[in-house]
């Protein structure tokens, strides 16, 4: 088996065994076909791109042709809580209303996760900081004027927005491209982690 | 006509007929004694008979999807683009099965055929058939042949909604279903065009109420007006405007009513060659079978609901520019499928040729169709 992203290797340890399962921005199935192959989940990918979807099809993932920037629909074909997880990775930063994506995820599943780069990471305050141009690295490669990155947060940025709809952080997790937890990380992770990973549900 | 057969061809074929003795009870409670059923096959059955596909036709479709008859035919049959070897639906890998429906004009008993009790043709008082006929119909045609379960049942338009059917009626003996420009039924919208259709068709001078035959004559007129609407439906306004413009035949106006646009050329070339090639009474027939279509009114209209029990995998295909079978119809589908928490993959593919688009190639459309058939275990 080839090696999975990072953070889809981590969000796979996360999801329970034979869950239903939907992926926003499903890119080529990766993640999917690896929770289908190894904990049985079910569900199905949303995809817009037609390279990622005929890729899907050949990986025999279930892939459904969907624009989620298409937000009068919002995800309003699928019915109140028929997931168990929503899961939606690196996409959130390319979506026009995030923050109407974060709720409709959690209308139509139990719960959700999902993973964005930090703008945070102090290589990203560098560029800006101190050299004055929008940065590029490993996890924004490209250049500000044909990003499909429109919406850029930092780790604090996001959990302003959970708090402010109601949105409960369930667990965190901050990385490096390479899967890997550094102490740094720990101490300061809107500082020196690059990707953030969150699960969460709804408020009480 | 092919100087050479291509090598991605199925080459020259020859349609089958078998006769069934065994009386077939219709949804309008009326029964056909008996009846034929002529098929054309492609590709080789395997052992375990578990390869084979199911071609259902749509609206004016019958039987002949791939290949050709001889080497003089002009045209090869109606999906020939899809159908072959190396082509999405591989006849080296798998057993085609297409059939002309009952009704239809081409072969299988319909109106045209004698009717055994008067021995005459039957002309209007052919039993109404449904979707639901024609696809216990073709389970009839597949216990024949010896298959017990398709791979794959496939069909595009009126072809897609037998597709859906055989998941619902026979949810045991198909393990994919892959429906294309298609609807769970049709709309108000589409009936309407059915209706101008069959009006066209009935109010001809030489109807004579379907019993034409007796008088030696087609409804030419009417069938001819039934197509070119037909076909204006079928295509997109781009397709249209990218096809014709407003190109004159001659270059200049002529201030009258003969042809002048390209357009009515093409439509009246269209109409009249269909004449040659369709049966008015089967076009009725077969309009009325699409309007009846709809599943989930046994459901309390619940789709979803009429769905619940099939076991097959589903691919669903639409097209941006078709508007007679708009994406939001094969969305419904999709929907109830997911909501039945069933497999689906939906795709809509971006073409300009409106409905027509699932008979054109399109290089997403062929690589999402073979990737999928690939993935098809035999």
């Amino acid at each position: 088996m080839t090696q999975l992203r990072s953070d889809l290797a981590l969000i796979s340890e996360w999801i329970q065994p034979k869950s239903h399962v939907l992926d926003l921005g499903c890119g080529d199935g990766v993640l999917l076909k690896h929770l289908r192959d190894t904990r049985q989940v079910t569900g199905y990918g949303l995809e817009i791109n037609e390279t990622h979807i005929e890729n899907c099809i050949a990986s025999g993932v279930n892939v459904i042709h969907f624009d989620l920037d298409d937000l009068n629909k919002g995800l309003c074909d699928f019915l109140h809580s028929s997931f168990d997880y929503v899961v939606m990775t690196q996409a959130l930063q390319t979506i026009r209303r995030p923050d109407l994506l974060l709720l409709e995820m959690l209308r139509v599943g139990g719960q959700g996760i999902v993973t964005f780069p930090n703008f945070g990471h102090w290589t990203c305050r560098v560029s800006l900081g101190l050299r004055g141009i929008m940065p590029i690295s490993p996890s924004l490669p490209d250049e500000w004027y044909d990003t499909e990155n429109i919406h850029l947060c930092t780790i604090r940025d996001f959990e302003r927005l959970c708090d402010d709809l109601g949105i409960e952080i369930t667990r965190r997790a901050v990385v490096d491209p390479d899967h890997r937890t550094r102490l740094l990380m720990h101490i300061a992770p809107n500082i020196f982690g690059e990707i953030a990973i969150y699960q969460i549900q709804k408020g009480d | 006509m092919p100087d050479t057969i291509p090598p991605d061809s199925v080459g020259i074929v020859t349609p089958q007929t078998h006769h069934f003795n065994e009386p077939l009870k219709l949804t309008s409670q009326r029964t056909l004694p008996h009846y034929d059923i002529i098929y054309e096959t492609y590709g080789e059955l395997n052992a375990d008979h578990s390869n084979a596909i199911l071609i259902c036709h749509a609206l004016s479709g019958d039987h002949h999807a791939a290949g050709y008859h001889s080497m003089d035919e002009k045209k090869p049959g109606w999906w020939d683009n899809c159908i072959g070897p190396g082509k999405p639906i591989d006849t080296s890998r798998f057993f085609v099965v297409s059939l002309n429906n009952l009704g239809g004009c081409k072969g299988s008993t319909g109106p045209v055929s004698i009717n055994p009790e008067t021995n005459k043709p039957y002309g209007p008082d052919f039993p109404m058939i449904t979707v639901e006929d024609w696809v216990n119909s073709q389970a009839r045609l597949a216990d024949v042949l010896g298959i017990k379960q398709w791979a794959a049942v496939i069909g595009g338009s009126l072809g897609g909604m037998q597709a859906l059917q055989w998941a619902i009626g026979y949810p045991d003996r198909l393990r994919h279903c892959i429906v294309i420009a298609s609807a769970p039924k049709l709309s108000a919208q589409n009936i309407a065009f059915n209706e101008i259709a069959r009006q066209a068709i009935m109010s001809d001078p030489t109807f004579y109420d379907g019993h034409y035959y007796e008088h030696d004559t087609v409804p030419k007129q009417g069938l001819m007006l039934a197509r070119m609407l037909g076909h204006v439906t079928y295509l997109s306004d781009d397709s249209m405007k990218s096809k014709f413009g407003r190109e004159l035949r001659e270059g200049e106006i002529k201030f009258g009513f003969d042809v002048e646009f390209q357009v009515e050329s093409y439509l009246r070339y269209q109409g009249e060659a269909f004449v040659n090639r369709f049966d008015a009474n089967t076009y009725l027939l077969m309009t009325r079978a699409l309007d009846y279509f709809d599943p989930a009114s046994q459901h309390n209209g619940k789709l979803a609901d009429a769905l619940s029990l099939v076991k097959a995998k589903f691919l669903v295909m639409s097209f941006t520019s078709d508007w007679r079978f708009s994406p939001e119809r094969s969305e419904e589908i999709v929907k109830a499928l997911i909501d039945s928490r069933k497999s689906v993959s939906y795709v809509k593919i971006k073409a300009n040729h409106g409905h027509d688009a699932f008979l054109m190639p399109i290089p997403h459309y062929d690589k999402v169709f073979s990737a999928y058939m690939q993935r098809i275990e035999i």
